[in-house]
């Protein structure tokens, strides 16, 4: 399924654990570090380097890019370092996510509860993923290096739908069907 | 006597690590695709034929295969007709220093655990010295990124939990690491010595080639038993489901103290990176 962001909720509500999804438009990066400082903000109720409503976070630390390149390798980060600050982030109007792995179950409450939506990535595809990149802008942090935060604008990024708005995880249901080498299926 | 020349260890240490973040072994590549025929689940399927890609767009654009270009490990072998006047961590170091800035590698070293300010060189390397006869010089560079390392362990269990509590432990340690290292992982056992040298048999186990067995024969069967398992865990490709979680097991084991049963997981993501070169 193609999709564009900002994310609405009719696009949300269209997307069930385990399909296929190609992204559009403008998404932002932060992990670890930049997610300490977002939260924080929010926390002593200062405003954001950019309005997370209805947008989505890509957990992502590129490399370098080289001087014709618009971004170096991109692919996601382990997602788990970030669930403690996502919560805080999906109730101030966060919407979907990009990482790699799993997440807690307060996470995956989360999302319900606020109807928004965690997308994976291939964890290592990073050259294949950056050929969907097609802007990439520095708008905070520049002292973060990698970490810092960048707009990104995407065409065709693709990720399949891990956790849907209604409390569904791929990951979960997933490895039950294949356990036992897929024979618990026939 | 073979005088080696400290320009050309620096710069074969710069080539080995930009060579081994853009291009993946050949190996790896014929085991993914080994692994796509074989994957049950479509997702998983659709999980390969994206790394593979990948690894194709790398090569083929000079680029580096995985953003975490990793925390350099470099083996060195070093044979008693060597002759090295001046400090070999130096220029290994720098070696890498000029790798990750001419290369355009991340540079994902911090200098201390608790302040975490990046050294913006990703050095130090962490470099391991072996010696050996000959007039050899055997360097082996192995950039090995975090999120697989994260779900690595060493524990030390008892001689009485034996060859079965072995099993357990590994099964237990992938199935809880799921799809964080990035499956299909290859998975490195170190078994025996004692804690570091139970490390350093895991780390040294993933530099072998995929296809290879174990000459011991209790660590051959180990090895072809717990493929089999870890691929009815149902973890898949990245972690999505499916039956592909494991391209390989390999096994290497030492002799230890009476009272001790040291062993060392050491996973290895799909982006397996490691290229040597004998000078
Ligand atoms: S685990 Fe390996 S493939 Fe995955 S992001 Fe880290 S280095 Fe890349």
């Amino acid at each position: 399924m193609k999709i564009t962001t900002p994310l609405t909720e009719e696009t949300i509500n269209k997307l069930n654990y385990g399909e296929k999804v190609l992204i559009t438009g403008t998404i932002y990066t932060a992990r670890d570090a930049a997610h300490k400082r977002l939260v924080n903000l929010i926390v002593n109720n200062e405003s954001l380097p950019f309005d997370i409503k209805n947008q989505i976070i890509y957990y992502v630390g590129p490399t370098p890019a080289k001087p014709n390149e618009v971004i170096g390798s991109a692919g996601p980060t382990t997602s788990y370092r970030m669930d403690v600050y996502t919560p805080l982030l999906l109730e101030n109007g966060l919407k979907g996510m990009i990482g790699k792995g799993e997440r807690t179950d307060q996470v995956i409450e989360a999302i319900k509860k606020y109807k928004a939506v965690y997308f994976g990535a291939v964890g290592g595809a990073a050259a294949l993923i950056a050929k969907s990149i097609k802007k990439c802008e520095l708008i905070a942090y520049p002292d973060l290096g990698a970490e810092a935060i960048y707009k990104l604008v995407v065409e065709d990024f693709p990720v399949v739908v891990i956790n849907d708005c209604y409390g569904n995880d791929l990951i979960t249901e997933n490895i039950k069907k294949y356990a036992n080498g897929g024979k618990n299926n026939e | 006597m073979n005088i080696i020349n400290r320009h050309i260890l620096i710069e074969t240490v710069e080539r080995l690590c930009i060579e081994a973040n853009y291009q993946i072994e050949q190996d790896v590549l014929d085991a993914l695709n080994e692994s796509q025929n074989k994957e049950l689940s479509p997702i998983g399927q659709d999980v390969l034929s994206q790394i593979i890609q990948n690894d194709i767009i790398a090569i083929n654009d000079s680029k580096p295969m995985c953003q975490d270009t990793g925390i350099v490990v470099v083996f060195l072998e070093i044979g008693n007709l060597i002759s090295l006047n001046f400090d070999i961590y130096d220029a290994v170091n720098e070696g890498v220093r000029n790798a990750y800035q001419n290369g355009y590698l991340r540079k994902s070293v911090v200098k201390h655990p608790f302040n975490r300010e990046n050294t913006k060189d990703n050095t130090p390397a962490i470099i391991h010295i072996k010696l050996t006869m000959g007039d050899n010089l055997k360097i082996t560079v192995a950039p090995k990124g975090a999120g697989s390392e994260n779900m690595s362990l060493v524990k030390m269990l008892t001689p009485a939990e034996g060859y079965e509590g072995v099993k357990k432990l590994v099964l237990n340690t992938i199935f809880n690491a799921k799809g964080k290292p990035c499956p299909p992982i290859i998975l490195g056992l170190g078994i025996g010595g004692n804690l570091e040298k139970a490390a350093l048999l895991a780390k040294e186990a993933l530099m072998r080639p995929i296809k290879d067995k174990s000459e011991d024969e209790i660590a051959r069967k180990l090895e072809d038993e717990l493929l089999d398992e870890i691929n009815r865990l149902g973890i898949g490709p990245m972690g999505y489901g499916g039956t592909q979680t494991a391209l390989a097991v390999k096994v290497n084991v030492f002799p230890c103290h009476i009272a001790s049963l040291p062993v060392a997981i050491n996973i290895q993501c799909h982006a397996s990176r490691h290229k040597t070169i004998i000078l």
